[in-house]
Formats: structure tokens, sequence, C-alpha cells
């Protein structure tokens, strides 16, 4: 047992730090420190400047630019990251569907995918939700169909986020519909989204946004070529994709960020003259947060430490369902330190409200997707009463 | 960075281990140990002397072991697994803390040797009516008595209580107010002018109202001085070894739901069909978890000679919530047969509320960290003031 970071490791920290802090540019940092709309194309700069430095794909195999480095050093790259306000690379790019080409794509695929991957010369979006098939993932019944060379696609995704910045999709099709279990009747094909009879629609959410999509396909045609690894093995794919998609999705940096702007604007709101942050109950309440963040950073601590050998850890399952459970506590406390201030989010000139105020109900808002995505939290509670607790 | 034990550190756990369950084995043998005075079994105590246990974090040159706060910690979370009720965290973390820690040569190589060797029981008598977890004294006061017959003595004069096994010890460590500051005393059981009425705890030990009148008395330490800070940290170091012994007591008492909730059948089928309950146990793991990792850091703290006083409010406030989410839930999914005295659920809740109210609990604790919460921007667990 040992509380230190290794010498090694403290100037690993110090060297993604001064990266983050003096590579990325300062307007895409103040951007996300204001917790504005980041533009695509500041998703693309910033994503390239880190992988121009190799600090885009770190997790990948070496060979496509990974840096074989331990969980432990992942770990502290995405903190810093997030701490310093720096847009996380595009995580469809990035943890889906890369690490799947990588695992599992042919040589063509990955040649030709992986470099336009890491460096976002191509857009990726997720196809794998539908409108029935959510939680249950594995009843989706977008089907393609094989017609010579092609595979001729037909239904609908939904909840594509960003789809409407993507060049490509990866998508879970049923190419077997007879298959005796519905897992094994799913392949995976990728193809370009302006391919003949895909459409999109957007979807507004409740914060206003539009960053989620409706995909309809209507005989849209893909190359045999775009079928990843084998068919019928698409359910494979999916749940390693998924494994990778929980890591990081604990956002401790994010809160731990978030929190710390918490509280300075607990000290600029003012109560009969003091400042909020004064206030015993608010700053007990900030103080619970905190403490319950803290105890998340070590969890994910110690499961990074531990899972060098490959088999996760079974605490990391705590990670998601919690990691998500404190990103919304954090925004909820950032509206109730706006109070009345939080009800003016569509406030422009002429408004006294201060930026952060008048952003902190959407993201609020916005925010209760963490805790459904990525495995909702009711199928975290599944997994660890399943496969931890054997119930 | 490592959150490992290492392997003497796992040889200590297997022997505590082993020792504990032969005497704890069920949870019968605990009922019968707390059912008579003085509520823990006197030949396991003297076993674990043997084994070292009672002195491990003293220096071997008073008859300890000399070891660490991270082997204290695999102590304390052995002793909850069972709940065993020998008090190792009242009568040698924190009673002979304050022995080791403010104690002349003279003092710690007697008491401490006492402590280590199983012969001398060490209370910390400081709670008093009308206070809650503050470090300082203001119930009981001292008075020098140059006339006693080694001419250095002192009297105290007022009550203290609860104080755990303060019946059964052989010696206490007394707080008392001296010139408004709060310093520390050494009272021997048979002590003149000293009565105290022991009683069981709700959690099946023993505590007991403690009457100092002109009770002589020897300061501990080199003189009468404020030592508040000095039972801060003890306190702390107390706090971060029930942090383990929680983990140790929600541990089993989740292990027991578990399996109970795969066992017990109702409608027909075993209770772990009713997804009602398995989330709930799914969401007490997740408490345990986060309190683990936040008790093993405290410990990590104190080795590292970290804040201790920091550390242990934030194990503090995360156990503190997690043993009553914890204790409760444990509870309530058993269901009738969880409130028996005759199973054991019941009485893990029933320790760890004792726990949580011996030295501070959750509020409290978030309380004071509340107090500087706007001083810094963020925590960093790795960094300072945690690391020394
Ligand atoms: C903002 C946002 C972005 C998203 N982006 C994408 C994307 O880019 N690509 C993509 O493919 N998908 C995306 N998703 C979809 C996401 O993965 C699904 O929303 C998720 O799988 C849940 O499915 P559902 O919404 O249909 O809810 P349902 O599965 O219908 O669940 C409804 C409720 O029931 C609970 N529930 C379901 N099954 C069980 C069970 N067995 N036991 C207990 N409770 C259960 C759920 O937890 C939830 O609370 C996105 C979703 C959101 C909100």
């Amino acid at each position: 047992m040992r509380l230190q970071l290794s010498p090694e490791l403290s100037a690993f920290r110090e060297e993604m730090r001064t990266f983050f802090t003096t590579e990325v540019p300062q307007d895409i940092r103040d951007t996300v420190a204001a917790r504005r709309h980041l533009s695509r194309d500041d998703y693309v700069r910033s994503q390239r400047i880190l992988n121009a430095a190799g600090l885009a794909v770190p997790h990948w195999p070496v060979e496509w630019g990974g840096r074989d480095w331990t969980p432990l050093q992942r770990h502290i790259w995405r903190e810093e990251m997030q701490l310093a306000c720096v847009p996380e690379p595009l995580a469809f790019n990035t943890s889906m569907i890369g690490p799947v080409l990588a695992a599992f794509g042919s040589q063509e695929q990955k040649e030709r995918f992986l470099p336009a991957t890491a460096n976002i010369d191509i857009w990726w979006c997720q196809g794998f939700s539908e409108p029935d098939a959510g939680s249950d993932l594995a009843s989706l019944r977008t089907t393609a169909v094989r017609d010579g060379d092609d595979w001729v696609v037909n239904g609908q995704k939904t909840w594509t986020t960003l789809g409407q910045y993507a060049d490509w999709i990866f998508c879970l099709v049923r190419t077997d519909p007879l298959a005796e279990k519905k897992q094994r009747g799913i392949s995976m094909l990728v193809f370009p989204m302006d391919s003949p009879g895909v459409t999109l629609r957007p979807i507004e959410l409740i914060d206003g946004s539009r960053e989620v999509n409706e995909v309809f396909f209507e005989d849209v045609r893909v190359p045999s070529e775009f079928l990843v690894g084998e068919e019928n093995r698409g359910w494979d794919y999916a749940k390693f994709l998924l494994g990778n998609e929980r890591v990081g999705i604990a956002r401790i940096g994010f809160t731990k960020r978030l929190l710390a702007q918490a509280k300075g604007y607990a000290q600029e709101v003012t109560v009969a003259g003091r400042p909020l942050a004064e206030d015993p109950r608010m700053a007990a309440r900030i103080a619970e947060v905190e403490n319950e963040l803290v105890a998340l950073e070590l969890t994910a601590l110690r499961v990074v430490a531990h899972s060098a050998d490959g088999r996760p850890h079974p605490a990391s399952s705590v990670l998601k369902l919690r990691g998500s459970e404190l990103q919304q506590a954090a925004t909820e406390l950032v509206v109730d330190i706006a109070g009345p201030l939080s009800v003016t989010s569509f406030a422009d000139g002429g408004s006294e409200v201060p930026e952060w105020a008048r952003v902190a109900t959407p993201e609020y808002l916005n925010y209760r997707k963490v805790s459904i995505y990525g495995g909702s939290n009711e199928v975290q509670r599944t997994i660890i009463a399943g496969t931890i607790l054997g119930l | 960075m490592d959150f490992t034990f290492d392997s003497e550190q796992n040889d200590l756990r297997e022997a505590v281990r082993g020792l504990l369950e032969r005497s704890y084995g069920d949870g019968e043998q605990r009922r019968k140990v707390a059912a008579s005075d003085p509520g823990f079994d006197e030949e396991t105590w003297a076993r674990m002397a043997e084994m070292g246990l009672l002195g491990l974090p003293f220096a071997e040159e008073h008859g300890g072991m000399g070891a660490g706060p991270i082997e204290v910690a695999v102590v304390a979370e052995e002793i909850g697994r069972v709940l065993a009720p020998e008090p190792f965290v009242e009568a040698v973390v924190l009673a002979g803390g304050l022995v080791a820690a403010v104690g002349t040569d003279e003092q710690k190589s007697e008491v401490l040797a006492g402590i280590a060797e199983g012969t001398t029981l060490a209370a910390f008598a400081h709670a008093e009516p009308g206070t809650r977890w503050s470090p300082s004294a203001s119930a009981v006061t001292a008075t020098p008595s140059p006339n006693d017959r080694d001419g250095d003595g002192w009297r105290l004069t007022g009550t203290k209580e609860p104080v755990p096994n303060g019946a059964r010890a052989d010696v206490l460590v007394v707080s008392a107010v001296v010139d408004g500051g709060t310093a520390l005393f050494l009272v021997r059981g048979d002590a003149e002018g000293l009565t105290r009425t022991g009683y069981r705890t709700s959690d099946g030990g023993r505590a007991a109202h403690v009457r100092f009148d002109g009770t002589p008395a020897e300061v501990l330490g080199a003189d009468a001085g404020d030592r508040t800070a000095d039972v801060e940290r003890a306190q702390a170091l107390a706090r971060i070894a029930y942090a383990a012994e929680a983990i140790g007591v929600m541990d089993t008492a989740l292990r027991t739901t578990a399996e109970y909730l795969k066992t017990r059948r109702q409608f027909g089928v075993t209770l772990s069909r009713f997804q009602a309950l398995t989330f709930r146990a799914a969401d007490m793991y997740v408490s345990l978890e986060l309190a683990r990792s936040t008790a093993l850091w405290a410990s990590m703290v104190a080795d590292a000679g970290g804040d201790v006083v920091a550390a242990a409010d934030r194990a503090r406030l995360q156990t503190s919530r997690a043993g009553r989410h914890i204790g409760k839930e444990a509870i309530q999914l058993h269901g009738g047969i969880g409130v028996t005295a005759e199973y054991t659920v019941g009485h893990h809740t029933s320790r760890l509320t004792a726990i949580d109210h011996l030295l501070g609990d959750g509020d409290w604790a978030a309380d004071r960290l509340a107090r500087t919460v706007t001083r810094y921007e963020t925590v960093d667990p790795l960094g300072a003031p945690y690391t020394g």
C-alpha cells in the first residue's frame, strides 16, 4: 500500500497537464469551461492536436497509434484532460469503432479506417439503438439482406448522437432473422451517412439542444467489404465495444471541475449580503458531493491499479453508476446555487444574469441522459447483482 | 500509488482471521460472550496479545510491534467481519495511542508494555454528558496536589460518560481541564475516589459512568499542558481504524444478505428473483465499495504521514453514510428474522450504529468538512495535504 504516485507517474501527470493547458487552443477550453456547445470544428481541431502528439488514441494497439500505457496512465491522461477543459477525443471514433476495427476488422479495413478515425478525418456515429430496442438491444429489427456483393439495409435507428456531423455510421443489423437466439443473428456494418437511402431527422432535447437524431434506412446498399468481422457475430463485437464505452464514463475530472466552479458561483451569489457559500446547509451539501467524488476517484484508482492483468476489477461496475449520479448531482447543485436565476436560460442581450446561471438548467436537464445511455443505471445494477453478488 | 496489501499484511490478515474465526465462527459464541462481563472474551484477548496484536502500533522498545496504520486497519477489518467484541480500537488504538503519543518514556515502557502483553486494559475516559465529540474536556477538572506522596500528583473531580470498557479497565486515560486547556492524566483502576458503574451498551459491549472525587492522577506526558491537538489526532487515527472495522461489518452484512436472498423462498421462488430486492443489494455493494476505497485511503494517508484529521473526517462521512444504508437494508431485506437477537445481521447493524456515534457521526464530519470546503478548489487525494 502506498499513497504517492511514483516519480515517473508524477512526471507523467505533469507532462499531461502541461500539454493540455498549453497546446490546446484557449478558445476551445474556454467554451468547455463555460459549458457552451462545441462546434464540429472545435472537436476536430482539438482532436487533431491530440492525435499529432500521440494523445488521441493511447489505448489502441501500438501499431495503430496506441501507447502501451498502463491503465493508471490512461486514467491520469483522461482525468487531466477533463480537468483542463479539453474536449475528449470523439468517443464514437476512439472508444467504440476504433478498438472494434483494430480487434476484429480486416487488414484493409484497418488501413483504410484506423488512421482516419484517430485523426477524425472520418466522424463516426453509433447506430445501435432503435425505437423498440433500447436496453434490450438484441431485439433490434433493422435488417440487412444479401443481394449480390451488397447488403441492403432497411429500418430505423434512433438517439444517434451528433449524427448530423457524421461521415460514417457503424450499425448493428439483423442478418439472420431465424437464428435460434436473437443475439446470434446480428452483424455489424459500416457505411457512409451520405449513402443513398439514409435520412436523418433531428430530435430536440429538453434543453433545446439538437444532439441526437433518428436515422432511417431505405434500401441502403452497403458493399460486402464493409461488414465488420464475421457475419452474425455482431453481438460479440457490440459487447466488446460497450465494455470499452464504459471505461472512463465516470468522468471524475469533469465533475471535479464543475464542483470547483460551483464553489466559485456560491461565493458570487449573495443572500442578505453574505455569500451563499457561507450558508451551512449549502456548504455541507457541497462537502457531501465532494466527499462522494473523492470516494469515487479512489475507487477508480483502485480499479485501474488492479486491472493490469487484463481482468476488470469487480468494483468497476460502480464507476458508471455512481459516476453518472455525481455528474447529475453537480449539475443539480449549480441550478440550486443559481436559484431564481436558473430560469433565464434563453436570455441574451439586456439580461444581467451571468452566463453560468443561464446554462445551469439546460445542462442539468441534459445530464439526465448520463444515467440512461452507456447501459442505464438499472442495467448496471443488474450487472452488479448478477455477476458480483450472484443474485 | 498502490492499493494492494503486501504479503506480510496478507499473512497478518490470515492469522487474525484464523484466530477470530475460532472464537466467533458463529453468532452464538458472540452472544454468549456479550451476555456476561466484561463483554469480551479474556481468552481471545490473551491470544491476541500472544499474536502481538495488542501492541501492533507501538514501538518495539515499548513492547510493541512497530507496525503502522495499515496493519491496524487489517486487524480492525477482521474484527468487524466477525463482530468480535474485543476492544481493539478502543483500548489499543485510542487509549494506547494517546499514551504512545504523549507519554513520557517511562509511562510508555510501563503502560504500553502492559497493553501489549494483555495485562493492562486501557480505556480513554473522555466523553462527558452534555458534550458531543469534542476533542477537549470540560466536565472533569484537575488540580495539583503537591502534598500527595510523590509530591507531583494531581486530583481529578467530575464525571465521564460513556467510557468504553470503563469498569473493567486497569488504567484510564482521562482528559481534564487545566488552565482552560485539556490535559491528559493516568488513573489506576484501583485509585481511591474512583466510582465506576458499568453497563451493557446497545451493541453488546460495555461502557461505564465514571466519577472522580478528588481522585489521584498522574499527568500523562511531561506536563499538564494543553493536549487538545493530541486528542484530536488520536481520535482521528481511531476513526480511521473504526472505518476499517465498519468495512468488515458491512462486508459481512452484505454477504449474509445476498446469501439469504438466494436461499429464502416466498411465492414459490427465491427472493433473488425479485428485482426490487436485488437492485437494493446492488446499491449496498456500491456503498460498500466507495466506503472501502475511502477507508483504505485514510489508512494510507496515516501511513504516509499526511493530514490524518482531514482524512479521518472524509472516511467517517463515507462510512457513516454507508453503514446506515447497508445496516438498515440488511435488516429490511431479511424480513422479520433480521430484527431477532438470534440472527446475525441485526447485530451488525447495531455495531455499525455504535461505531457511528462513538467518535462523531456523518453529519458531524460533513459539518467539519463544510467549514473549509470553499478554501480550496479541488481535492487531490494523492496530493497535499494527504501525502504528508
Ligand atoms: C442523449 C442520448 C444519446 C444517446 N446516444 C446514442 C447513440 O449515439 N447511439 C445509440 O445507439 N444509442 C444512443 N442512445 C440510446 C441509449 O443507449 C438508450 O437510451 C438506452 O440503451 C436505454 O434505452 P431506452 O431509452 O429505449 O430505454 P428502455 O430500455 O426502454 O428503458 C426504460 C427504463 O426502463 C429501465 N429498464 C429497461 N430494462 C430493464 C430491466 N431489464 N430491468 C430494470 N429496468 C430496466 C431502463 O433503465 C429505463 O429506466 C442515446 C440515448 C440518449 C438519451
